[in-house]
């Protein structure tokens, strides 16, 4: 973009800085139909269950899929008939590619190679994205030396040696262990933090969407269902996966004032004052059960249930019930065994309205 | 590295239905080549080994085959790739015409090969008419014939390790800015190396004992066409005690290349 | 992969016929006649003898058409015999006989190869010539070079094949040359008069030194040139019984039909002279 004439000819109507996509990919009885926009310096997450369509969108966004149908503009130019090796577009791999045969510094000098620069430059701005991402003193070292989350950086640093205006990054994080996992979640937050374009990353996991992204793009079944910020998407998730991905209870029924009626049968009582089609959420851990029927109680919302499951989850205990309504309630294990807990047991399940959390749907 | 060993742990030795007829295999392969060394004639061998002709003949062997296996690495490598990594309409015919070479009783091929590349043949004819250029006879028509021979072991070798390899890398290499040449040659290539080594030897070692294509295709002349395979074959008519002196030189000769570059290989990995 | 192999099946078969046209010449054959079995020599007068059982005959490659012939004959003369014949190289055969092969009766085309034979003790009595072969230069139909004689063939950029001087044809070639004092340097020594015969056939080469037979069996694919230093170099084919043959009444009347005027002139009709 040297040639201002050129710019404006390549770009009739000055679009804006970042991108604008429509993904349309139809492989036989699947189709991927997926609109993202994003500003430079966005960090947007595609989040959703495994085969909804979230790794052909990256795929399609780099290239390596054609698009049968929509639109790929980044920075106000045509990309969509680009092939991958003329897209300014850099790559994370899941399990990263890096190159078996390539030292972690001719591995991360490879792009800038190919992109012009002399074996000596392609080195020298390798090391310099190495020593930036605190591997220096790795460079010599081949892919099979290096640690899961070194391995990461690596990649990373090979798809930023290029320069790209769209980093994409397919569930970096999934080929770690729990324990590197941590570190290197926080790191890479502060290498994308830092990245002044486009990033578009890849998850299954919504602690990562929620801990890497400014935006969720939540798939399902090839189509978008729900987008918004973390926070935005965590309080109010509009289907089950969302919601039982970020351990929401969630329901959709129909609001007359402070009463949301569920399936006709049961009612949740809300702080919220709608009325028509809403969603009512509300965490597990707002949940307490009783052996015998609370008295007294501040808690307007109160359900008969039977205990169908029960799962350890962190140092609690998550239990499933099933009664007026189906719900998830997290416990400590001492209340779990005060209550002589066992499936088949029958309690009743309390939540105050003022932790029910109602939006229209 | 662990050294392989028979012996694994409690259970024991290998198990015998697998180690019987692996003995076998070995006994059978390996019984022949132990009785040309019992029934050689060791007397006249130095005799022999210090005919220029046979000397010639060990020469012109090792030069055409190598150069066989080159021209087998240069066109049948690319040739691999396609069919490993390009989808086009009759490919499955493709790959099966690429290894009629193996089926075709190599006189025959020697045969076709005449009649295609001949001074009379539906493409020679032209080479003779506009440039002048005849194969037949000639060294280069060895070469020909030995490279027709040998490329099959090449491209099936190779062509295995490509599909066994990730094409992902191929992906990964196009999203940094390479070409698919570029892609290839720098990450596939590489890849690839050891498949492409074993393809090279075995087209090697089938060059090496090339005889019906070439008597067919080159003839036979001392220094220029005559290579071992052809020297034995025809001391076999008159001096089988000569025939078999000249298949353990080239015995010999060909393990020594082989034992030599797979040391290289070892310490190169 | 069925939609892939037969076309690969189809132009095998192709491929295949085209070459087999072409080695025709120098195919061996060995038919496997499994008739009623050898009832060994029964001693029968020699005025009207009664024949029966198999014989097996062992004979150089380029007896091939007459003893085929000769061996209907034979079979249609003496009702209840059957004549097996395995053609090939003489040396291979010659190897075959001294290896343990069964046999009755050997045809070779050079009297050294039937030295390798009487030398193993493996023959019965003594081989007798029973034609000759002469060499002849097979030339491209028409002749377009105007070769006429074996110095034709030297001083110009002819590409001529000989025989390797190992194998018969060779020798006798080498023999002609050394006689009349030529030197000639071929494109290629072949392994056989058959290969190098086909050098010609297909026109690779402008001329091969070969057997008469050969050039006759050829037909019209090559043209055939008659030269005088031939005549330094006539190849005896001699014929002998073997000492594993166990029907040996019905083999000596099989060799009495080769050398009866009858015979020759079935051999002559092949390009073979008389012993």
């Amino acid at each position: 973009m040297t040639d201002p004439e050129t710019t404006t000819l390549a770009a009739p109507e000055p679009a804006g800085e970042g991108l604008d996509a429509r993904l349309v990919v139809e492989r036989g009885s699947f189709r991927l139909d997926v609109e993202l926009t994003a500003a430079p310096g966005d960090v947007v997450a595609l989040l959703g269950p495994n085969g909804a369509g979230k790794t052909t969108a990256l795929r399609a966004l780099a290239g390596l899929v054609p698009l049968t149908g929509g639109h790929l503009r980044l920075d106000g130019v045509e990309m969509d008939r680009m092939p991958p090796d003329a897209r300014p577009v850099g790559v994370v791999f899941q399990d990263y590619l890096l190159f078996p045969h390539l030292s972690a510094l001719d591995n991360v000098a490879f792009g800038p190679r190919c992109h012009g620069a002399t074996k000596a430059e392609a080195r020298a701005q390798a090391a310099a994205w190495l020593e930036r991402l605190g591997l220096a003193e790795h460079g010599s070292a081949k892919p099979r030396r290096l640690s899961g989350g070194q391995a990461q950086r690596v990649a990373l640093a090979r798809a930023l040696a290029t320069r790209p205006r769209l980093l994409l990054l397919d569930e970096p994080l999934a080929a770690l262990d729990a324990r590197t996992r941590l570190d290197v979640r926080a790191q890479l937050r502060h290498h994308l933090a830092e990245f002044e374009a486009v990033a578009v990353l890849v998850t299954h996991d919504p602690l990562d969407a929620m801990v890497l992204a400014d935006h969720l793009v939540v798939i399902e079944d090839g189509r978008v269902v729900q987008r918004g910020t973390p926070a935005d998407i965590a309080r109010r998730p509009r289907t089950d996966y969302i919601a039982h991905l970020v351990g929401l209870n969630l329901y959709r029924g129909e609001a007359e004032g402070h009463t949301v009626r569920i399936d006709r049968k049961s009612t949740i009582a809300t702080t919220e004052d709608l009325t028509g089609p809403v969603f009512v959420a509300f965490p597990p851990n707002a949940v307490t059960l009783h052996q015998d029927r609370p008295s007294g109680s501040s808690a307007r919302n109160l359900w008969h249930c039977e205990v169908t499951g029960m799962e350890t989850h962190g140092d609690q205990i998550r239990v499933a019930l099933t009664g007026e309504l189906p719900l998830a309630a997290d416990l400590t294990t001492v209340a779990a065994a005060e209550l002589g807990l066992r499936p088949g047991a029958r309690v009743w399940a309390a939540v105050k309205a003022a932790q029910t959390h109602a939006y229209p749907a | 590295m662990r050294p392989p060993s028979l012996r694994r742990g409690v259970r024991g030795g290998a198990p015998l239905p697998l180690l019987l007829p692996a003995l076998i295999g070995l006994a059978f392969l390996v019984l022949p080549l132990v009785a040309l060394l019992v029934r050689a004639p060791w007397r006249s061998m130095p005799e022999l080994l210090t005919s220029t002709e046979v000397w010639q003949a060990l020469q012109l062997s090792l030069v055409c085959a190598t150069a066989a296996t080159a021209v087998s690495l240069v066109i049948g490598v690319p040739l691999a790739w396609l069919l490993a990594r390009v989808e086009f309409p009759g490919r499955g015919l493709v790959r099966a015409l690429v290894t009629l070479p193996l089926v075709l009783p190599p006189v025959v091929g020697g045969v076709a090969l005449l009649m295609a590349l001949g001074r009379n043949g539906v493409v020679g004819q032209w080479l003779d008419s506009w440039f002048g250029i005849t194969l037949p006879f000639t060294t280069t028509g060895v070469v020909i014939a030995e490279a027709f021979v040998a490329m099959p072991f090449l491209v099936i070798s190779v062509e295995g390790t490509l599909r066994a390899a990730d094409p992902r890398y191929e992906e990964a290499a196009a999203t940094l800015g390479a070409s698919r040449f570029t892609a290839f040659r720098r990450v596939t290539l590489p890849l690839i190396a050891p498949g492409i080594a074993a393809g090279a030897v075995l087209a090697w070692a089938r060059a090496l004992g090339e005889f019906g294509a070439t008597i067919t295709f080159a003839g036979n002349f001392p220094g220029r066409t005559q290579t071992m395979p052809l020297a034995v074959y025809l001391a076999l008519q008159n001096d089988p005690a000569a025939a078999i002196a000249l298949s353990l030189v080239l015995l010999a000769v060909s393990i020594a290349v082989l034992a030599g570059l797979r040391d290289r290989w070892m310490t190169a990995s | 992969m069925i939609r892939t192999v037969r076309p690969t099946r189809r132009m095998l078969q192709v491929t295949g016929a085209g070459a087999a046209a072409l080695l025709a010449l120098s195919a061996c054959s060995s038919s496997d006649g499994s008739s009623s079995a050898a009832s060994g020599s029964s001693a029968s007068g020699s005025g009207s003898p009664k024949l029966s059982g198999e014989v097996t005959v062992f004979a150089a490659a380029s007896l091939k058409e007459s003893f085929t012939t000769l061996g209907k004959e034979f079979e249609k003369a003496h009702p209840g015999t059957k004549v097996t014949f395995s053609f090939g190289g003489s040396d291979a055969l010659a190897a075959s006989i001294t290896g343990g092969a069964p046999a009755d009766v050997f045809a070779s085309a050079s009297p050294k190869t039937m030295k390798v034979v009487t030398d193993a003790g493996d023959a019965s009595g003594t081989p007798a010539t029973f034609v000759r072969n002469q060499l002849e230069i097979a030339t491209l139909p028409g002749n377009p070079d105007k070769v006429a004689s074996l110095k034709d063939l030297t001083g110009s950029d002819l590409k001529v094949v000989l025989c390797d001087k190992s194998v018969p044809c060779g020798a006798a070639a080498q023999k002609a040359l050394d006689a009349s004092r030529l030197k000639l340097t071929p494109v290629s020594y072949e392994e056989d008069v058959k290969s190098a015969l086909n050098k010609v056939v297909l026109k690779e080469a402008d001329a091969a030194v070969v057997y008469k037979t050969d050039v006759k069996a050829a037909g019209d694919k090559v043209e055939g040139v008659e030269f005088p230093e031939s005549a330094d170099a006539i190849n005896d084919y001699p014929i002998t019984l073997l000492r594993s043959s166990e029907n040996t009444e019905t083999a000596k009347a099989f060799m009495e039909l080769v050398r009866s005027a009858e015979g020759q002139k079935v051999l002559n009709a092949a390009g073979f002279l008389n012993p």
